[in-house]
């Protein structure tokens, strides 16, 4: 838990006791909308800085930031949600998320419009994916969680964020011609 | 002493030696062999063999010293090497090596002693054994090959100690080939107890030897120290006439412990006074001059006359490739502080401040420099591996290729030489499978029945080239795009340039060869150098003319740590331009680019192609009043890059973008700025190639909707 840094905001009075069947989830604001994310995969939260841009790449990739000596790409979930493009505020955080690709650690940061607490959720309180109904992608949704009689939506980090989709993605936008052939692969 | 280390530093020395080995006899294959190459191949057994010995590997002295027996009658001229003996040493080679796999493995090795390359070793030993004593016999002795006493005069040189040879080891070798009969230490030179240095050696021995050795292979054993040693070995009968030599370099308290040693040993050092009357007097007068460059305690003279021979061979440390990355990492970091500090100065406008940040920025751009080339190796590393595989795969597919190389000492980065021995591997041994025909295919086209594959190597404007060419039959342009089409790699009807097409090999699972064979043809692989290529930043291009043959020409970056770059604004992005590809920067004139992404610039009467990058990257915002072009070149081609403003030249260490950009082809990597904001670099090839299929393509879409004008119509 000790990769979790709260960098602004209230200090999220992290932890109870961890039950066997409860998991923490970091819960933040996306235009208009509450998700939450396990927060195991947290590294940590930023406050927004200046990205620097990455041409020819799909709009959801807002660009690059550099996260103490590394480059680390942030994605705007929105947009990837097939939303507006996330305008930034005084609130406006990067929550940089660890994810697995080839075997390999990355960190991708995500742009969202403000954070908002840990929660502990039990497992009970976890429904499964609603066929259709939701507003995102349902192979997005891990989860749906009963928070105080509202639902937030639990989001499958590994599919949000999946490299491997997000780079053939930006290789239809970007490449054009000259890579659709390799997209294909 | 560490004797873990020592051994390692033995597996390593040996290594060394058997690639040496393995290369000479394969260039002797190719040429007729020198002294040299015959006496290097003799120092690789035998000092495998010595060392082998101090660490208790019997078996590995055994077998070397049967190959070394072979050897020593190669390098005496009483054998010739002949293809099967240099097959037969090739294999030889294998054997050791493999021998120096298990060394810890007793057993194993034992097992691996029972081979019938010792008998086939022994055979060459045979016959050329009978007549070895008659040309030996110019020592001039009568008795043929029997037990002889020889005299052993042997008086270290005080730094052999510090040069690596214990002289206890000659000792315990010189068992191995005769027996001692009396030795006499001549302790004179020990100086007194507070003047002694643990590290010299001050010992001169006077012995006899009995042994069936001829001279040359006594002194032979000493081959390593009879340099700046005094080695001296005669028949008994004839040491007296050799007394004068023998002490020559000594003062005259020596000479009368040699005196009494020998005295000891039951020979008379004055018995032929009349052959050593005459160069007495020349002695004192040489021996005062020897005393002064002898004497360690005149540092000054000793030092200049004992250094020279020493200081020729170059001087290595061997250090961790890990330790050596992680310095390079912290330069990378130092580089990225050190710029971030002097933008700070600037900032604070205190000129001294200023100048002393330049001053550490210029050591750390020296440091910087002597790191990177700390890891610069040649290539010759990975090309020496090839006459190897060129000899055995010409063999197994019954191909008479010759493989030539050059440009074997151009540098380039070390992490790169470990990566590029496999993709090179695999064209070559295409080159060999597909590119080369048969003899008679080649007699049948007028050619030469023996190919040729060449292996090139060279440095152009900061990148490193390398060539593997062949002289075959080259790629069929039809029958690849025959084969494209079959496997719907490409529409049936579709018209590409020659080099496009030959980059379908390239393609996973293509292969045009009707047969599979050992060597290659599976049609995996070719799609694998091309990625691992791309990982080094790399390019490969295909050259071929049907009938002549085919090229493979791959274009690396020098090193994939650091580069310099020059750093652009343009609209609020900043990019780093590769600084060896820029040519010049001029301003544009204001009329030069007229709201298109796409013009040109008349150069000094060269036509320029200009490329806006704020309109072709996307950037999207306005330009600023005035801008300018940066001409880069790559390979032949020439472009200007239409950028706002120049910002100077910035070194920078490349940021890897991870796998979510790996489509991404104008941008190669990315760098962080003094400031803490990243910048892209610009991959100015890719980004050329990139505009001028952006263009084919809308001309050829121009073409099809004529009336239509495209966002980015151009006419």
């Amino acid at each position: 838990m000790g990769a979790l840094t709260i960098r602004r905001g209230r200090d999220a009075a992290l932890v109870e006791e961890v039950h066997e069947d409860v998991l923490q989830y970091l819960t933040f604001q996306l235009s208009g909308e509450t998700y939450a994310i396990g927060i195991l995969s947290i590294k940590e939260i930023l406050e927004y800085t200046t990205l620097t841009q990455v041409p020819l790449m799909p709009a959801f990739i807002r660009g690059v930031m550099n996260l103490r000596g590394a480059v680390v790409p942030v994605i705007d979930l929105a947009v990837r949600f097939g939303r507006n493009e996330t305008g930034v505020s005084r609130r406006t955080c990067v929550v940089i998320i660890e994810v697995a690709n080839e075997e390999m650690q990355q960190y991708i940061g995500i742009l969202v419009d403000a954070v908002h607490e840990v929660l502990a959720i039990r497992a009970a309180d976890i429904e499964p994916p609603p066929q259709f109904g939701s507003r995102i992608r349902v192979d997005f949704i891990s989860g749906m969680a009963r928070v105080d009689n509202r639902f937030v939506v639990l989001l499958d980090v590994e599919k949000v964020l999946s490299v491997e989709e997000m780079a053939t993605l930006s290789a239809m936008n970007g490449g054009e011609v000259a890579d659709l052939r390799e997209a294909e692969v | 002493m560490n004797l873990d280390a020592a051994k390692q530093t033995f597996l390593e020395e040996a290594r060394e030696l058997l690639e040496d080995m393995e290369r000479i006899l394969l260039d002797v294959e190719a040429t007729d062999t020198t002294d040299e190459q015959l006496n290097a191949l003799f120092r690789a057994m035998h000092t495998i063999k010595g060392s082998a010995g101090l660490f208790g590997m019997d078996e590995i002295v055994h077998f070397t010293h049967e190959a070394e027996n072979v050897v020593d009658l190669l390098r005496g001229g009483h054998l010739a090497l002949s293809e099967d003996l240099s097959g037969l040493l090739l294999r030889c080679h294998d054997h050791v090596k493999a021998m120096l796999a298990v060394v810890d493995d007793k057993a194993m090795q034992q097992e691996m002693l029972q081979t019938s390359l010792l008998d086939e070793l022994r055979q060459y030993a045979q016959p050329a054994a009978t007549d070895e004593p008659a040309s030996s016999s110019q020592a001039s002795v009568p008795e043929q090959g029997g037990l002889r006493d020889w005299v052993m005069s042997l008086r270290f040189n005080e730094d052999v100690l510090r040069n690596g040879m214990d002289p206890s080891a000659f000792f315990r070798y010189l068992r191995l080939l005769g027996e001692f009969l009396v030795v006499q230490p001549v302790l004179c030179r020990l100086p007194q107890a507070e003047r002694f240095d643990p590290e010299s050696c001050y010992l001169r021995f006077e012995l006899l030897f009995s042994s069936d050795a001829s001279q040359q292979m006594l002194l032979d054993v000493f081959e390593f120290v009879r340099e700046d040693s005094q080695i001296h070995i005669f028949p008994v009968g004839e040491a007296a006439a050799h007394w004068p030599q023998l002490i020559a370099h000594a003062d005259e308290a020596e000479q009368a412990a040699v005196r009494q040693a020998w005295r000891a040993l039951g020979l008379d050092p004055d018995a032929s006074t009349s052959a050593a009357a005459e160069p007495e007097p020349a002695a004192p007068a040489a021996k005062s001059a020897d005393k002064a460059s002898d004497k360690a305690d005149k540092p000054a003279t000793s030092a200049a006359e004992a250094k020279p021979p020493r200081a020729s061979e170059s001087r290595f440390i061997k250090v961790e490739a890990a330790k050596l990355d992680s310095l390079i990492n912290l330069i990378g970091e130092l580089v990225i502080a050190g710029a971030a500090a002097n933008l700070m100065a600037r900032r604070s406008a205190q000129s001294a401040l200023v100048e002393s940040t330049i001053a550490i920025a210029n050591l750390i751009e020296q440091i910087r420099a002597g790191t990177l080339s700390m890891r610069m190796v040649q290539i010759g590393e990975i090309f020496s591996r090839f006459p190897r595989v060129v000899r055995d795969v010409s063999k197994e597919l019954g191909k008479s290729i010759q493989l030539n190389v050059s440009g074997a000492d151009t540098e380039l980065d070390k992490s790169m030489v470990d990566k590029l021995g496999d993709p090179l591997m695999h064209i070559v041994r295409n080159a060999m499978d597909h590119g080369i025909e048969s003899s008679e295919a080649r007699l049948a086209a007028g050619k030469p029945a023996e190919g040729n594959v060449w292996l090139n190597a060279y440095h152009e404007s900061g990148s490193v080239v390398i060539e593997v060419a062949d002289d075959g039959a080259g790629l069929r342009k039809d029958k690849i795009l025959a084969k494209a089409v079959a496997n719907g790699l490409v529409p049936a009807d579709s018209v590409m340039p020659d080099g496009d097409i030959y980059k379908l090999i390239f393609e996973p699972g293509f292969s045009t060869a009707e047969q599979v064979t050992n060597i290659s043809g599976r049609g995996v692989g070719m799609d694998v150098v091309r990625r691992s290529i791309e990982q080094l930043r790399g390019t490969i291009d295909i050259d071929s003319a049907v009938g002549e043959g085919t090229t493979f020409r791959i274009r690396l970056p020098l090193t994939l740590a650091i580069i310099d770059g020059f750093l652009v604004s343009v609209g609020n992005a900043t990019f780093v331009i590769p600084l060896e590809t820029v040519i010049e920067c001029i301003e544009l004139p204001s009329d030069a680019l007229q709201g298109d992404a796409h013009n040109c610039l008349n150069l000094r009467g060269e036509v320029l192609p200009l490329l806006g990058l704020n309109r072709f990257l996307e950037l999207g915002q306005p330009h600023a009043k005035r801008q300018n072009v940066v001409v880069v070149r790559y390979g032949d081609s020439k472009a200007g890059l239409v950028v706002d403003e120049l910002l100077g030249e910035f070194q920078t260490v490349i940021k890897p973008l991870g796998n979510l950009f790996r489509h991404l082809r104008a941008i190669s990597g990315s760098t962080i700025l003094g400031s803490g904001e990243v910048a892209l670099i610009l991959d100015v090839p890719s980004l050329i190639h990139f505009a001028t299929s952006q263009e084919a393509e809308r001309f050829a879409s121009h073409a099809e909707h004529a009336q239509q004008r495209g966002g980015h119509g151009n006419h």
